[in-house]
């Protein structure tokens, strides 16, 4: 497969950026996107010139870690897959392929496509947590009964890796899917309850900090999500921070 | 409380709750139209009531200009924070792939319902205002019916009316069920409320451009 590849290159976040053309042959169907960008990486280093920066890691849709905005789509045209399970077969020969950054205030280009994402961090460090002794009479939290639907609920919102999918795919640059799940798998359980108000009221503050947009429900993120987060989870983050504010 | 007040969740949901309003408002703008199309002189009748009752003019009247004026600038307010939430904008941006058209455009939508509403008051609001505590007419319950069927003479104001109505369709379409799902109903219940609002902004504005259509055509 012979590719015609536009990507974003930037020297360092400070310096302004542009597309540059790159032409590849030798694509595979069965190569992921990130084993493509590889093989120009190789190409790139044997003519002596910079390789494209990308942000990856386990390669296998775990951890979050790969982004990329593909053809006007994060993660690209597939659906519930991340950048790294991408596969080329969903691409033609002859294709122009345009690779950017994901694009948000609150995610700064570090270099080419790699893009700072520790605003989400910033946000899961203000109360996606809960506080547990561990002085060793920690209780078995198997021990609590919950109902399946419940367990399901708030392990579907934790399956949320983190990418910024979400971010990337919303018109406002909106970070309410991500922010929801890491409120809803702690809100929906038992041992999240003690600090529910707190880490909503937190969770969001912070989130509004980071210089996110405003949701307007338009559903792009549920879409784009590669763990196909809810839109149910936004609905309840909103019924928690109403609800922890009326209550003061 | 304070956080409350500058907090993205609660201009969502003041944008939910002034839009309920806003719809509440719009059925029963298009009931009291209605009646023009079946009985002159109810319309006549409702049209004095609304016009001369102390709470209607002094209490509901100031509520209503309040909320119309409150969704559009709070609209227009989130509109360019959310621009400004991009930063550096994408060579390419598939919007479609993921959202429908309408719920992306609302600002659009939105403007021309606002244009909608000069046309509206210039046509309506002003020449109400003029005929009662600038000129100081006495009253005449009998007057509305004859002001209305004059106002859809002009094929040219038929035409405005028209578009403004499919394009307030499309923004309810998408905003009636958004304002459940950023007050936190999420539910069950929600493929039904979704049926509901859609049926609603189809149902509605198509009864406005009705009630227009039929004076302009009967009038002449």
């Amino acid at each position: 497969m012979k590719l015609n590849l536009k990507i974003w290159r930037q020297k360092d976040a400070k310096s302004k950026g542009q597309m540059i053309t790159y032409p590849l042959n030798g694509v595979d169907g069965d190569m992921s996107f990130l084993e493509m960008l590889d093989i120009l990486n190789e190409d790139l280093v044997n003519k002596g010139e910079e390789p494209v920066e990308f942000d990856h890691d386990c390669r296998e849709g775990i951890c979050g870690t790969c982004s990329l905005q593909i053809n006007g789509e994060p993660h690209g045209p597939d659906r519930l897959v991340t950048t790294c399970q991408l596969h080329m077969r969903k691409f033609n020969d002859g294709d122009t392929i345009i690779i950017e950054p994901f694009r948000a205030k609150a995610f700064p280009v570090i270099k080419d496509l790699v893009v700072d994402r520790s605003s989400f961090d910033r946000i899961q460090q203000a109360g996606g947590f809960i506080s547990v002794n561990t002085s060793g009479n920690t209780v078995d939290a198997n021990a609590i009964p919950i109902e399946k639907h419940v367990a399901d609920k708030a392990m579907d919102a934790a399956t949320c890796i983190g990418c910024g999918a979400c971010v990337a795919a919303c018109k406002n640059a909106s970070a309410m899917l991500f922010t929801s799940a890491k409120v809803s798998q702690f809100a929906l359980l038992p041992q999240g309850q003690v600090e529910a108000a707190d880490r909503v009221q937190h969770m969001v503050r912070q989130m509004d900090l980071e210089g996110f947009g405003n949701c307007t429900n338009t559903g792009a993120c549920e879409v784009e999500c590669p763990k196909g987060i809810s839109l149910e989870n936004i609905a309840r983050m909103n019924r928690e921070y109403l609800s922890a504010n009326i209550k003061g | 409380m304070g956080g409350l007040i500058k907090s993205s969740i609660a201009r969502k949901v003041a944008m939910a709750l002034s839009g309920f309003f806003l719809v509440f408002f719009l059925l029963f703008h298009c009931t009291v139209n209605m009646t023009s199309v079946f009985s002159a002189d109810i319309y006549n009748q409702f049209s004095h009531f609304l016009g001369t009752n102390f709470v209607v003019q002094a209490l509901m009247q100031p509520i209503l200009v309040f909320g119309i004026v409150f969704h559009f600038v709070m609209g227009f307010i989130l509109e360019i924070q959310n621009r400004r939430s991009r930063g550096v904008k994408y060579v390419q941006y598939k919007g479609s792939a993921n959202a429908s058209w309408v719920s992306r455009n609302m600002l659009i939508s939105g403007a021309v319902i606002l244009a909608f509403f000069g046309l509206h008051f210039y046509d309506f609001f002003i020449p109400e205002l003029v005929h009662k505590y600038v000129e100081s007419h006495p009253e005449d319950p009998t007057r509305y019916f004859p002001e209305l069927l004059h106002k859809f003479e002009n094929p040219v104001r038929i035409g405005l009316y028209v578009v403004s109505f499919v394009l307030l369709a499309m923004h309810l379409w998408h905003g009636f069920a958004s304002a459940f799902q950023s007050m936190g109903v999420n539910n069950k219940y929600t493929p039904g409320i979704k049926k509901f609002s859609k049926a609603f902004a189809l149902v509605v504005p198509a009864a406005f451009i009705f009630i227009a259509l039929f004076h302009h055509l009967n009038g002449h």
